[in-house]
Order: C-alpha cells, then sequence, then structure tokens
C-alpha cells in the first residue's frame, strides 16, 4: 500500500513539475524543500508512541530541525515570489 | 486505517500537489506557495490532534523554537545566499527524518522495520552531512574546488560497502538494543555524505543542491514507511521526483552526465592553451585606447534598438544586476528593447540569476530561457554580458575535446557588436580560454561590472 502511494506520488510529482519553467526553479526548490520538512509529522507521531526518553528526545530535536526546515522554506519561497513582477504593459509600443 | 484520517490526508496531499502546480505560473506562484503551507499547517494540527499532542507543553515548544529558528533564517537571508540557505534546508529535513527514524529504532516492530529504519537513518544523516559541506563551499568557507583524498573512489566504495553489508548482516549480530543499532550507521553515513559531497566542484554545486534536495524527499519518504504515514511517504516522492528533474535538466545544461559531476571529473581547469588559435578576424588590442572604447560602447549602446543581456554568476558576486537593471531602463527610455538571456546554470542553484534580477526589479516577461532567445541574437544590435563566460563561450560549439565542448551556450556571438563587461579576460570556471573576447566585434570593458555599468549609465544620461 505504501509502496504504491510513493509510486504514484513520485510520478505526480514528476509531471507536475515539468510544468513549472526554469524561471521559477529556485523557488520551486525551496517550496518543495519545504514540503520535505512534512517529516515534522512523523517526528510529532514519533514523540506521542516513544517507550523511551532517549528516542522521545531524539524525536525532540526532529521537531525543531523539520520546523526549520518548513517554516524557513515557505517563508523564503515566499519572499521571492513576492518579487516576481509583471512588466509595464508595453508602455513604448 | 481509520477512514478520516485518510481522507484528510487526501485533502492535504492534494493541496500540496496543486500547490506545487500553481508555481509554474509566475503570476499564480505566491498561492500555489500559501496553499501548501497552509496545507502543511493543517496537517500538522491533525496530528496534534490525533495523537493528543495540543496540551504536551514540550513539544509546542519545539515547534516554536523551529519556527523562530526557520523565519529569522528565511527574512535575513540575501538573494544570492540562496543556494547556501536552501542546502542548510535540506540538512536540516535529512536531519530530522534521520533523528525520528532513530527514535522509532527503539521500537521496531519487525525485522522489515528496523532495515527500513535503517536505510531511512542512512539516506537522512547522508543528507544533512552533505549539505552542510555544500553550504560550506556555497559560501567559501570550504574550499570550492574538489578536494580530492587519496584514494578517494575506493574510499567511497569501502565506506559504502561496509555500511551496506552491515545493513544488510545487522540482524544476526543479535543487538540487544535496536537503537545501538541505529547509532553505529551514523558515523558511517555521515562521513560517507562528507566524502561524496567534497570532492565536487563549485560550479558544479547546482546539481548537488537538486541532488540533495531529492534525498531530503527520500529520506522523508522512508521516515514514512517507518511511521507508516502515507503523507509522509507521498510528500516525500514528490519532492525526491522534483529533487531529481532538477538534477538532470542542470546536467543536461551543462553538458554532464550525473556521474562525473559526483565523480568531479571534467573540471581540472586545462591551460587554455591548448585550443588552436581561433581563424575568426582577430583584431589588434592595442588599436583603442579605453577611452576610445568606452566612447564606442556609448555609441553603439545609443544606436540600438535591440539589446540582449546575457548575465553570469559573476555579476552576482559584484551584485551589478541593480545597475543592469537601471542600464535597461535608460536604454527603454530611449526606444531599444532590452531583453534577458537566462542560461540554466547562471547561477549557483536553478533558476538563481531569475531571483536575483526579479529582485533588482527586472519584470519576469524580460527573463528569457535560452532556447526562447538564442535563435534572436543574430537580429541583435548590442549583446551585453556581464561576468559571464563559460556560458557565453564559442568553444563550447566550435572547439571539440575541451571540458565544455558540447554544452549548450547562449550565441552571444551572434550578435552585431558584444559588450563584455566582465572582470578579467581570465577564463571562466571550466579554464577553457574565451574567444569570445578575440572576436572583432567584441568590445572589452574589463573591471568590475558594477562600475563599468555604472559608467556607460552616466555616459548615456550625460550625453543625452
Amino acid at each position: 500500500m505504501l509502496v504504491l502511494v510513493f509510486i504514484l506520488s513520485g510520478l505526480i510529482g514528476y509531471w507536475v513539475i515539468t510544468k513549472v519553467p526554469s524561471l521559477l526553479h529556485t523557488p520551486l526548490m525551496s517550496g518543495t524543500n519545504a514540503i520535505s520538512g512534512v517529516t515534522v509529522l512523523g517526528a510529532l507521531i514519533a514523540v506521542a508512541v516513544a517507550a523511551t526518553t532517549s528516542s522521545k528526545s531524539l524525536a525532540m530535536v526532529a521537531i525543531v530541525l523539520a520546523m526549520v526546515n518548513v517554516v524557513g522554506g515557505f517563508l523564503v519561497t515566499g519572499r521571492m515570489l513576492a518579487m516576481f513582477k509583471k512588466g509595464k504593459s508595453k508602455g513604448k509600443e | 486505517m481509520p477512514s478520516t484520517i485518510f481522507y484528510l490526508y487526501l485533502i492535504v496531499a492534494v493541496a500540496v500537489i496543486s500547490g506545487i502546480r500553481l508555481l509554474s505560473s509566475p503570476e499564480y506562484a505566491r498561492w500555489g506557495n500559501i496553499i501548501a503551507a497552509i496545507a502543511m499547517l493543517a496537517a500538522i494540527v491533525l496530528i496534534l490532534a490525533q495523537q493528543e499532542l495540543l496540551g504536551v507543553g514540550s513539544v509546542v515548544v519545539a515547534l516554536l523554537i523551529g519556527s523562530i529558528i526557520g523565519a529569522a533564517l528565511a527574512i535575513q537571508v540575501k538573494m544570492i545566499q540562496m543556494p547556501q540557505l536552501v542546502a542548510f534546508l535540506n540538512g536540516c529535513g535529512g536531519a530530522a527524518s534521520c533523528l525520528v527514524s532513530l527514535a522509532e529504532t527503539a521500537n521496531p516492530a519487525t525485522t522489515a522495520n528496523m532495515y527500513i529504519c535503517g536505510w531511512a537513518v542512512i539516506v537522512g544523516s547522508f543528507t544533512f552531512s552533505g549539505s552542510l559541506i555544500a553550504v560550506g563551499k556555497l559560501s567559501g568557507k570550504v574550499k570550492q574546488q574538489p578536494v580530492i583524498l587519496p584514494h578517494h573512489s575506493w574510499l567511497t566504495s569501502g565506506i559504502a560497502l561496509l555500511l551496506i553489508l552491515y545493513w544488510a548482516f545487522a540482524v544476526y549480530l543479535r543487538f540487544t538494543s535496536f537503537l545501538l543499532y541505529g547509532v553505529i550507521l551514523l558515523p558511517f553515513a555521515l562521513a560517507l555524505g562528507v566524502i561524496f559531497t567534497i570532492r565536487i566542484g563549485g560550479a558544479d554545486m547546482p546539481v548537488v543542491i537538486c541532488f540533495l534536495n531529492a534525498l531530503s524527499g527520500l529520506a522523508a519518504s522512508l521516515c514514512g514507511f517507518v511511521t507508516q504515514n502515507p503523507l509522509l511517504v507521498a510528500c516525500g516522492a514528490m519532492v525526491g521526483a522534483s529533487g531529481i528533474l532538477l538534477s538532470q535538466k542542470m546536467c543536461r545544461a551543462m553538458n554532464r552526465n550525473l556521474a562525473n559531476v559526483f565523480l568531479g571529473l571534467g573540471v581540472t581547469p586545462v591551460s587554455g592553451k591548448r585550443l588552436e588559435p581561433d581563424s575568426l578576424q582577430l583584431k589588434k588590442e592595442a588599436e583603442m585606447t579605453e577611452e576610445d572604447k568606452f566612447s564606442f560602447s556609448l555609441k553603439i549602446l545609443k544606436e540600438a534598438d535591440e539589446v540582449i543581456i546575457a548575465p553570469g554568476y559573476g555579476m552576482a558576486l559584484s551584485q551589478a544586476q541593480f545597475k543592469v537593471w537601471e542600464l535597461a531602463e535608460i536604454l527603454e527610455a530611449r526606444g531599444a528593447r532590452v531583453r534577458f538571456a537566462i542560461h540554466p546554470v547562471a547561477g549557483r542553484m536553478p533558476g538563481h540569476m531569475n531571483v536575483l534580477l526579479a529582485e533588482a526589479g527586472v519584470p519576469y516577461d524580460k527573463l528569457l530561457e535560452m532556447d526562447a532567445i538564442n535563435e534572436d541574437f543574430k537580429n541583435t544590435d548590442v549583446a551585453v554580458t556581464v561576468g559571464a563566460c563559460d556560458v557565453v563561450n564559442p568553444s563550447a560549439i566550435r572547439v571539440a575535446g575541451t571540458p565544455i565542448s558540447g554544452m549548450p551556450i547562449l550565441k552571444v556571438f551572434e550578435a552585431e557588436n558584444i559588450l563584455v563587461c566582465n572582470l578579467d579576460e581570465r577564463p571562466g570556471y571550466s579554464g577553457v580560454e574565451n574567444p569570445l573576447y578575440k572576436e572583432k566585434h567584441a568590445i572589452l570593458l574589463w573591471g568590475d561590472a558594477k562600475e563599468t555599468l555604472d559608467r556607460l549609465i552616466k555616459g548615456l544620461s550625460d550625453r543625452g
């Protein structure tokens, strides 16, 4: 089941990303980068099910790191995209 | 699988996909980013509620600390440092996935689970150490040139082999603590990440960042297998696919393949003397004084109707992008059409040059991809290269056997006149001498691009 999800989303991802123009490749990367921070969900689950203190503290550190990834990624992507402006309607011609 | 949670996951996944989909149009890209961010936030809240963690102070504090650090980094970073930041964030993601899997090794249900945990630890920590080296190289703290240790390839394959053997046969070692099993993997995987990245040269960093991006996605996906969470698997796989796709594109743009980038091949600078002297009409450099060159440049710029600017990483280094746009605006005010030709590997990560120019205020419809603009150089009055060398080097298509031969380039040499605003005549990263500088119609304005452009701007506005 999970393998199926993996293959399917890989294909969908590949297909969706082929359509992104190279103009936007940097924001695309920082955006997908933020998405790879979903691992924070794993970290949260790990904290919840942790049986030992050591694994609980590992998961806590993971939460911090993953959130740096998520928040940093989305904010910086937003910052970049805000800079992309369309030209004024062909002033000269 | 409880069905409500499944459907909620599905909604989040669809939101993330449509977020990425919107990124394909510069007009709606901002919304795409916001949708993906909201989806992520919703997923976090969902898990918090599902696992009854909302009231747990330490978890909330951990979430907040991470968010604050992330926000601080994102707000402070300069656009030229974007590759470092992305590499660093990749590293954070990888490390997080690695730690989650380590935490999970403490309670593995089955042997199969142990294998997946181990694999996730390997990929995560490799991503982490590799990314830190990449950050070091990009920010100049680690030598940009490939660092090659004695017997580098043997060392790399040796460690990799040990790692895989240990990973595969650890079941027979009868660990009393599975956590120990995971911890032993760490130093090997970390060392492998370092050794792997350290031999890759500075100009190949775009490929490396994409590759590490793919790995951080893969690590997150593996983490999903470990925690049996389909959303992690799905998002991770999408990021992985994106990273792989971008690495391929970068390689194609540099005429390299992944294997020789990773083995650090083809980046040893060769002396330009290996090239035959060009058969083109060579001009005598001494003919023109600096002042002549300068006033001639002004003349052709004033008369130009069609101008294409080809920026390279040198422009970013001298922070000349603002001056470039100032020049473009003046020329446009005089009635010329000015466009920008962006080579896919101009900059230190995919699309980097576009971001730098957008920051300077250049509207995105003036930023054209190489393939979209290359045929227009023929009909261009003036092509201006700013801090670009290898990506405009005609040797790539005229001379065989150089490190850049076969690499697609911007056909700047086809323009009527060429203004070269580079720092000096040294070859670019590839080490291949640039015959463009010897072309009859090339005017060489050596010096810091920012100052050169400033002089041109002043000249254009003074003498009206």
